[in-house]
């Protein structure tokens, strides 16, 4: 007979001795985790046992599948500002969460991945459900461990912790094999244990030298531009960037993943720059002649082609990470720090007003002139005409993840985001399928937000398993699938670069994704005119629960503007006429 | 270019492929690479020598070789007053009536014979770079069946010149 959950639970309490899972288990407690992913599997049943007994000390969450642990992992991460924990098994749990191991990696969010591994008899045997973990994840993680000591269990975990979270963020990763985390321990630990990391200590003060430099830049600068990044947010410098750019009136342009780290509704703000960033903004990087950068790395969709990025421009680039400061842009002004302290020195210095009125009222012109931009059809949806209407029935308020690809892009130009930690999407790796699952870590992390999904209706079919967790967990995720049947972003560039051949990227058969939800216990619209869009919109946004909308888009719609692939700054295509 | 880069790390596992696949990653080519126990316990040297297209190529290894938490130091020590040493091992085809006359020819190299068998001798030489290439272009007429070689590894000199004029670059040829 089966003891019930109860008496299970007393034994484990009573008799049974303290294992290498149960140090894992009391670290996570210690470091003050309240929601965990996870997906138990053979070499991770002593981590998961352990993990029984401590139900009432954290939320502990099961995905469906790993990938969708780490995505929710990384939503949590994103607007909690606190490590997402992910637990997996050895051999595919591990590889299932590569993805999102590589994804949090090139967007510097913090996790901590624990991953079970065969004993350590069975290490480099081709064991069952064995893989080189520590090798496979090396390039893809800030650090990582395979625990060989049982005792250093403590100290690896509070390492995890602190590398993770300080400096650039990053997942950090801890493989445990089997006969480690099994293991009982028979002595006494010391209580405290210290960090033991020579090798790390991130600069966190700017040198003055620099910002007294860069404070001489913007008093002679004439053009002077701001490119606000995640880095920002990371600081939580967002008051402190607004508070710089309202002194000496510097325009502002931000990356995809920095919107919401200075307000996009400020008269100083341009919009986001890059491959499909406004006009305003881009112009105003092409032809600046002074360019600071806070918290942005240069990533190839910002810059375009770099030989016309800023090309009459002193470049300022205020980084946490050496690494980025001249790695694709040469920089004049290096500025290691944290954007947050980085910001406070800035303010600090008093430095002569720049003089560029005239630069103002050009930005002011081009933004005026050159706005994002699209023909509303007059019965059928586009992505766009989607986003905006989201945007006013949740009065710009609600936490947005998306996938990757047009509806992305399109959620990035039509959704204003006024406030940080806000904007969930994946942006170097570029991860379909991240957006579902980031939603439900983001709807975890702020259980009194509206959480909206906007995915893409190929991206939504790689982790749409996940949906069984909305009713388990009570969680109103809102799904907007801007559903054109097709890779959008894949069709819309074999429409422009490759003669209009569009191999595998039409989605012409589908599930009824409203059949989907319900079969979820979840509440499914399908809209595909204009009017039953907007009928929906208060079954969606005040309806307590979790609602799924199919919403049909016209496929041919394309996103513009655009700097096409090896195209610089000043050869945007599809500005407004 | 040629660069010689010695980076000290903590002695822990993995320390090796994580700088070695980095390295490989960011697509700069490795020409040799010598590891080996410091003075301190817990410790390891690393000496690299890798081909670099530029100088902003050469940051950008040097800075991502600094940002992994078991590297300690980084240092590009090609400019600097250095000591550099390579061990090799030649083994050449050679018969007894040989003998005296390649012994004539690596003393000037300060090298010595460590093994000998009926038909072939091995040799063994320390030294920079360009003498142990000498070396080799003096034996090979002998045929050479054999070489091993450890790779570069290096330190700055105690004292370093006021001044320095870059002639240690040569050390690499």
């Amino acid at each position: 007979m089966e003891r019930t959950q109860k008496q299970a639970k007393e034994a484990a309490e009573t008799n049974e001795p303290k294992i290498g899972a149960d140090l894992l288990v009391e670290a996570l407690i210690n470091e003050g985790v309240d929601t965990l992913f996870g997906y138990p599997g053979g070499a991770a049943l002593p981590i998961f046992d352990a993990l029984y007994k401590a139900q009432d000390e954290f939320d502990q969450i099961l995905a469906r599948h790993e990938q969708g642990s780490i995505h929710a992992a990384e939503g949590y991460a994103r607007v909690s500002g606190k490590p997402g924990i992910v637990v997996a098994t050895s051999g595919p749990g591990a590889t299932n969460l590569v993805t999102g191991i590589a994804d949090a990696m090139i967007d510097s969010l913090p996790l901590i991945v624990i991953t079970g591994q065969v004993a350590q008899s069975l290490i480099g045997s081709d064991g069952f459900q064995e893989v080189d973990v520590m090798g496979v994840t090396t390039p893809i993680t800030k650090h990582n461990y395979q625990v060989r000591d049982v005792q250093d269990i403590p100290r690896i975990v509070k390492e995890a912790f602190h590398i993770a979270t300080t400096g650039r963020p990053g997942p950090v990763l801890i493989d445990i094999p089997r006969d480690i985390s099994g293991e009982i321990i028979d002595i006494d630990l010391p209580n405290n244990v210290e960090l033991d990391l020579p090798g790390y200590q991130p600069t966190f003060k700017p040198n003055p030298l620099q910002t007294k430099k860069l404070a001489e830049a913007i008093s002679k600068a004439r053009k002077p531009v701001l490119l606000t990044g995640a880095g920002i947010l990371f600081a939580k410098a967002s008051k402190e960037v607004q508070e710089f750019a309202e002194k000496y009136s510097l325009p502002v342009a931000s990356t995809l993943l920095g919107l919401g780290a200075f307000p996009g509704d400020h008269p100083l703000f341009m919009g986001m720059a890059g491959m499909h960033g406004t006009y305003a903004s881009n112009t105003a990087m092409y032809e600046c002649d002074l360019l600071i950068n806070i918290g942005a790395r240069f990533d190839d969709r910002l810059t375009g082609n770099l030989a016309s990025f800023a090309p009459n421009a002193t470049v300022a680039h205020v980084d946490i990470d050496p690494a980025e400061i001249g790695k694709n842009v040469p920089t004049d002004i290096p500025i290691v720090s944290d954007a947050k302290q980085a910001l406070i020195r800035l303010l600090s210095h008093d430095i002569q007003q720049p003089e560029h009125d005239k630069w103002l009222v050009r930005i002011h012109e081009n933004k005026e002139n050159y706005p994002l931009w699209f023909n509303k059809p007059q019965e059928d949806m586009i992505g766009q005409w989607v986003i905006k209407q989201v945007y006013e029935a949740t009065k710009g308020n609600a936490i947005v993840t998306t996938d990757v690809g047009q509806h992305q892009m399109w959620a990035a130009q039509f959704y204003t985001f006024t406030e940080p930690d806000k904007w969930v999407s994946s942006g170097g790796l570029g991860t379909m399928g991240f957006g579902f699952p980031a939603a439900i870590g983001a709807q975890l992390a702020k259980p009194e937000e509206t959480v909206v999904a906007i995915v893409g209706d190929g991206g939504f079919q790689m982790t749409l398993q996940e949906l069984s967790i909305l009713q388990e967990k009570g969680l109103p995720v809102k799904i907007i699938i801007v559903n054109n049947q097709a890779l959008g972003m894949v069709r819309q560039w074999q429409e422009s670069f490759y003669s209009e051949r569009y191999s595998q990227s039409i989605f012409n058969i589908q599930p009824d994704f409203v059949k989907l939800a319900e079969a979820y216990d979840i509440k499914g619209i399908k809209a595909t005119t204009q009017e039953e869009f907007t009928k929906a919109l208060p079954e969606i946004f005040d309806y307590e629960g979790p609602v799924l909308v199919d919403a049909r888009v016209l496929r041919q719609e394309n996103v513009f503007p655009m700097i096409a692939p090896g195209k610089g700054l000043n050869e945007m295509i599809g500005v407004k006429p | 270019m040629k660069r010689i880069i010695t980076a000290t790390v903590r002695n822990r596992s993995g320390v090796l492929n994580r700088v070695t696949g980095l390295l490989q990653r960011r697509q700069f080519n490795i020409e040799s690479i010598s590891v080996g126990r410091t003075e301190t316990e817990g410790m390891s040297k690393m000496t690299f020598v890798v081909e670099v297209e530029d100088f902003q190529k050469l940051e950008q290894v040097t800075k991502q070789l600094n940002k992994q938490i078991d590297v300690i130091k980084v240092s590009d020590i090609t400019d600097k007053a250095i000591v550099a040493r390579e061990l090799v091992l030649i083994k050449i085809v050679s018969n007894s009536q040989l003998r005296a006359e390649i012994q004539g020819i690596i003393e000037p190299f300060r090298a010595s014979i460590i093994d000998v068998s009926k038909d072939s001798l091995s040799i063994q030489v320390t030294g920079k770079p360009d003498k142990v290439e000498a070396l080799i272009e003096l034996l090979r007429p002998y045929g050479i069946k054999e070489i091993a070689r450890t790779g570069i590894t290096a330190f700055v000199r105690g004292q370093q010149p006021n001044t320095v004029d870059g002639s240690f670059s040569s050390l690499l040829g």
